[in-house]
């Protein structure tokens, strides 16, 4: 027998140095399940993965051997904090084509969009701060909140993206109780995970909102240019002229990921302390990713690759709506986005979709559960779907491995509270009819 | 010194607790001297075992596969020694309901519970029994997978409304659920750790939730939402009680080399009740069977050592 010590042992000897805000920062069961999705069996629709083999190892291999003979020495050598000149002339560039008047000087480039979330977070937000953001809203911007310790207040959506008269009650609420929110976070177009764009009056209206309250919002746009119908929306950027919005742009999603590249424009003092946050977080992005994508814009293509991409990712939109439509129950509901990444889909309020991935990674297939586009809990119902990543066979088998668990927990549910399932599906007529209809994300009313 | 392989990984859902663990494991056999093969457990596992040829395997799995038994039986069959207890002793650890059925058979005190495969609700009308259940637990219920180590897919549910969502999301983890009262109290650990002369119990471990919502399973385990104290501050007789509590559960469902019991020190009554065992609990940094063995003066290196000792000894079963 162990003799036990005179003096209780506090057995978590790291605990007492970690810092207050990494309380914000959650180990959670969902990250282990998680882990389990990346393993080589497992069909997964929980990525935002774009299809990377859509640019050819030749054209990288070529683009590479361009950069070491061109400018080596430079590629290899660290940058300016805020990028380089002639990358950012690629970015005004690419922000024209959706409608953006933007200067060089008004740029700064990042580590990813993802380092702009850090950055705007570092600069405004004190710990207890207000940020507002939808709900739900991006998955990877939940860590960060969470760790710069800001108070999220997640405005609900429907079809046409965030509800901007709820976000102005919300804000008339907040004011009276003394706190100024520092930011809005949104994604207004094809929204990740919700998959619905914000209508142009409300873009409108968000932003007169913003100027009247002098109030920042940062507008979150990987995908704008992954549209597969209908006609373009101005980004809240473009109707701001970047007086009140912070924009986020990123290569990920029209070139690669892997490059970590991406850029946000701000009104210019706001840019100068993002410009010194991130001398603080890395002094300067990838040089040598930074001329790879001169290289390749220099090649005046790259509008090509993003039309392979969008007839790719919209046939894959569609085999995911065709096979929810097959292989999901009556009771469910999803959006049908018109551009982006992701389908939203809620099943019926009893079931719990972080615990559905768990009996679906034994059927090898996963999603993202609906909690991790929460901060405080809801979303339990819900799922996030992914198709630009997954072929169309795996998307198909994905879907119906899927729907094979939730009809299983729907029956069982019935049998235990003695009430039948739901009826078949109801034709979807009024959806069909109107191409820019999409399901309200509320399942039911209360 | 020997040829260790250390199986760890796997398809489990607590396999990133796993990695950690073997991580451990191997950096405390790699001190002792011992030639180590670290192995991520997949459906190459027999193959890595006949290619290796090792003297013995130190299973650092948890949950499905590692804990229940499986991998035990493989490496039986394969013809390699292994730590920590055999195929049948984790199938009665792992299997919550078995694990009770037996503490209960037994004379252990364990919360009053009743269980159910998914058969009972499909064929044969079992839904009609849970006013009856409900009755007699009364509420708070707690709503558990039968099969499942960490905190997934537990569930309290404060009313009976609230029971049927909760079993069907225990049902994402097992074929087979337990309803189970409620024990309001002081939650300990006990780790029973083989020796020489037996089976001897670490001191006590009590796992504090800070703050927070108490019904919130996923912050038993997390540094900074519970604290842990050990030895826990106890009477010296509940101490000795909980240990020899430990030890008999150990030894009714015939567990070797290792194990970790938690049990519960209910407020209203002072009684000890048995809420489960863990064939292979966690031997990361923060895992608490490392942490007790420590407190007692035994450390990592020694602990690895005696439980591989113990394989060594106990050899492959005929």
């Amino acid at each position: 027998m162990g003799r036990p010590r005179s003096s209780a042992r506090d057995l978590e000897r790291y605990a007492g140095l970690f810092a207050r805000r990494t309380q914000g920062m959650k180990s959670s069961a969902m990250r282990d399940l998680m882990a389990i999705t990346a393993r080589p069996e497992v069909i997964s629709l929980a990525g935002g993965l774009p299809d990377t083999s859509t640019f050819p190892a030749e054209d990288v291999a070529a683009l590479m051997a361009r950069v070491a003979a061109d400018a080596s020495a430079r590629a290899l050598q660290y940058g300016p904090t805020e990028g380089m000149d002639e990358l950012k002339e690629c970015i005004v560039e690419v922000m024209a084509e959706e409608g953006m008047d933007v200067g060089p000087d008004e740029l700064l480039v990042t580590t990813g969009g993802q380092q702009v979330i850090d950055l705007v977070c570092k600069t405004l937000v004190d710990p207890g701060d207000v940020v507002v953001a939808e709900g739900p809203t991006y998955p990877g911007a939940v860590p960060t909140f969470g760790a710069y310790e800001a108070d999220v207040v997640q405005i609900e959506m429907d079809a046409d993206g965030m509800r901007v008269d709820i976000l102005d009650a919300t804000l008339d609420r907040l004011e009276r109780e003394g706190r100024r929110p520092k930011f809005i976070y949104t994604v207004p177009t094809f929204q990740n995970p919700a998959g619905v764009t914000m209508s142009l009056d409300r873009r409108r209206r968000l932003v007169a909102l913003a100027k009247r309250r002098e109030l920042l919002v940062l507008e979150d746009n990987p995908y704008g240019l992954l549209r597969y119908e209908g006609d373009p929306l101005p980004p809240l950027y473009a109707l701001d002229r970047g007086e009140y919005v912070i924009y986020l742009g990123t290569f990920s999603k029209i070139l690669a990921p892997g490059l970590r590249l991406g850029w946000t424009a701000a009104p210019r003092p706001v840019l100068e302390k993002l410009n010194l946050g991130k001398q603080g977080a890395d002094l300067c992005s990838s040089t040598f990713g930074q001329h790879f994508v001169c290289a390749y814009f220099a090649q005046r293509n790259w509008r090509d690759l993003l039309a392979r991409l969008r007839g790719l990712y919209r046939e894959r939109r569609d085999v995911l709506l065709d096979s929810l439509e097959e292989h999901f129950p009556a009771a469910a509901e999803w959006t049908r986005p018109r551009g982006g990444l992701f389908v939203w889909a809620t099943l019926p309020e009893y079931i719990d979709t972080t615990d559905l991935l768990a009996r679906a990674l034994r059927d090898h297939v996963a999603f993202v559960p609906g909690r991790a586009a929460y901060l405080d809990g809801r979303g339990a119902a819900s799922m996030r779907l992914n198709f630009s990543g997954v072929g169309e066979d795996d998307l198909r088998e994905g879907v119906r491995r899927i729907g094979k668990v939730i009809a299983e927990q729907v029956q069982l549910y019935s049998t235990l509270t003695g009430t039948p399932p739901e009826p078949a599906r109801r034709p979807q007529a009024a959806a069909e009819a109107d191409g820019a209809r999409i399901v309200p994300l509320r399942r039911r009313a209360g | 010194m020997s040829r260790v392989v250390v199986l760890e990984g796997g398809r489990s859902l607590e396999r990133q607790v796993s990695l950690r663990s073997g991580a451990r494991v191997r950096d405390a056999l790699e001190a002792l001297g011992h030639d180590v093969i670290g192995v991520d457990v997949g459906p190459d596992l027999v193959s890595r075992l006949t290619d290796t040829r090792p003297d013995v395997a130190f299973v650092a799995l948890h949950g499905r596969d590692g804990e229940d038994g499986t991998v035990q039986e493989i490496l039986e069959l394969v013809g390699v020694p292994y730590t920590a207890s055999g195929p049948s002793a984790c199938m009665r650890c792992m299997d919550k309901v078995l694990a009770k059925h037996t503490l209960r058979d037994a004379g252990l005190p364990t919360p009053e519970f009743y269980a159910f495969s998914q058969t009972a609700f499909d064929s044969l009308g079992a839904a009609q029994a849970l006013p009856a259940i409900e009755e007699r637990l009364a509420f708070p219920v707690v709503v558990k997978p039968a099969a499942q180590g960490s905190a997934l897919g537990i569930r309290f549910a404060p009313t009976a409304e609230e029971v049927p969502a909760a079993i069907v999301a225990a049902f994402s983890y097992d074929t087979k659920v337990l309803l189970e009262r409620h024990v309001a109290g002081r939650e300990l650990a006990v780790s029973v750790i083989d020796g020489r002369d037996g089976a001897e119990a670490m001191p006590v471990v009590e796992a504090i939730p800070l703050g927070g919502d108490r019904y919130d399973f996923e912050a038993r385990y997390e540094i900074g939402r519970t604290a842990f104290a050990c030895p826990a501050d106890l009477e010296p007789a509940t101490t000795r009680a909980a240990q020899e509590l430990a030890l008999a559960t150990y030894r009714v469902l015939g567990c070797y080399g290792f194990a970790r019991v938690d049990l519960m020190l209910e407020t209203a009554t002072g009684e000890l009740t048995v809420l489960e065992a863990n064939a292979i609990p966690g031997l990361t940094e923060t895992s608490l069977l490392p942490l007790a063995a420590e407190a007692a003066g035994l450390t990592f290196g020694a602990f690895v050592e005696r439980v591989l000792d113990l394989a060594l000894a106990r050899g492959v079963p005929a």
